[in-house]
C-alpha cells in the first residue's frame, strides 16, 4: 500500500505537500519512546507516536521510514515539520486514536515489523 | 594502512537536543555517496544516532570521529566526562541516568549502548570518572 493509498484508510491529513506519497508503506508500528523505536524501526515503516520534537524526524529519517503518523489531530511543531519537508519525510495527521490507526492498518494487510 | 576514503570530525555539545542528529544526519548522507550498502548504512546510522544522543544527554561535550576505508567504517566518540562509574550496568537494556529533559523528549529507555553494541560488527567501551568516555565501533565493508 503506498502512503496515498493509507491517507483515505486513517483519515488522514499529509502535512508535507512535498512529500513522495507514491512511497510503499511496508510495515506499521507505534511507539513513543524514540530510544526503543531506535531499535525497531525499520525501512517503509509508518510510525504512529504522539512526540512532536525535532527528533522524531531525525529517527525517522535515519530508519528510512516511510511516514510519520500523529494520531487524534495532534499538530507537530512547525520547526519538526520543516524539517521534514527538507528532507523529504512524510508526516500525517489523523484525527484517529494510534490503537484504531494500528487497527485498520493492520486490517488492511500492513504487516508488523520483521 | 589502508587508504582513507573519508575522515571527518563532528563536535557535539552537551544538552544541544535541537542540533541532536544532525552530525548523524550527515554521517548517513556522505556514506550514501560513498556507495555503502544499504544494510551497513541503517546500521551505522543507528549508531551514530544512539551515540551522538548520548553525548547529548549524558556527557558534558564531545567530539564524533568517522573514518572510512575500503574495508570497514569506523566510528569514535570522545567526550569530556563525566565519565561512567559501572560500565556492566551502563551495558545493560534499561538501566538508564537520564535526565527529565531527555526522558521528555521520548529518550533514556537505557538503549543506547545496547542498541550500538547490536548494530556494529565491533564495540569497544572505555571510560574514567573524572575524564571521559571513548567508544569506538567498526562496521565492515568487505
Amino acid at each position: 500500500m503506498t502512503i496515498q493509498e493509507l491517507i483515505p484508510l486513517i483519515e488522514a491529513v499529509n502535512k508535507t505537500p512535498q512529500a513522495d506519497l507514491g512511497r510503499e508503506v511496508l510495515c506499521g508500528y507505534t511507539c513513543d519512546l524514540l530510544s526503543w523505536v531506535m531499535g525497531h524501526g525499520q525501512e517503509g515503516m509508518a510510525w504512529v507516536t504522539v512526540q512532536t520534537h525535532m527528533n522524531v524526524i531525525a529517527v525517522a529519517l535515519l530508519s528510512d521510514m516511510a511516514c510519520v503518523i500523529m494520531p487524534e489531530n495532534i499538530e507537530m511543531e512547525q520547526e519538526s515539520l520543516d524539517k521534514a519537508q527538507a528532507e523529504g519525510m512524510c508526516v500525517l495527521m489523523s484525527p484517529l486514536s494510534g490503537y484504531e490507526i494500528c487497527g485498520r492498518m493492520h486490517a488492511s494487510g500492513i504487516p508488523d515489523k520483521e | 594502512m589502508s587508504q582513507t576514503l573519508l575522515h571527518a570530525e563532528y563536535p557535539v555539545e552537551a544538552e544541544d537536543y535541537t542540533c541532536a542528529g544532525e552530525a548523524s544526519a550527515d554521517i548517513k548522507r556522505k556514506l550514501k555517496q560513498l556507495g555503502v550498502s544499504s544494510n551497513v548504512l541503517r546500521r551505522v546510522a543507528v549508531a551514530s544516532y544512539e551515540v551522538e544522543l548520548n553525548l547529548v544527554i549524558h556527557s558534558e561535550g564531545g567530539a564524533l570521529t568517522l573514518e572510512v576505508t575500503p574495508e570497514q567504517v569506523t566510528l569514535i566518540s570522545r567526550d569530556r566526562g563525566p565519565g561512567i562509574p559501572n560500565l556492566e550496568l551502563a551495558m545493560r537494556e534499561g538501566w538508564s541516568t537520564a535526565s527529565e529533559t531527555a526522558r521528555s523528549l521520548g529518550f533514556g529507555a537505557g538503549m543506547g549502548l545496547p542498541n550500538m553494541k547490536r548494530n556494529a560488527d565491533t564495540f569497544a567501551i572505555d571510560s574514567t570518572v573524572g575524564e571521559g568516555t571513548t567508544i569506538e565501533m567498526g562496521f565492515r565493508l568487505a
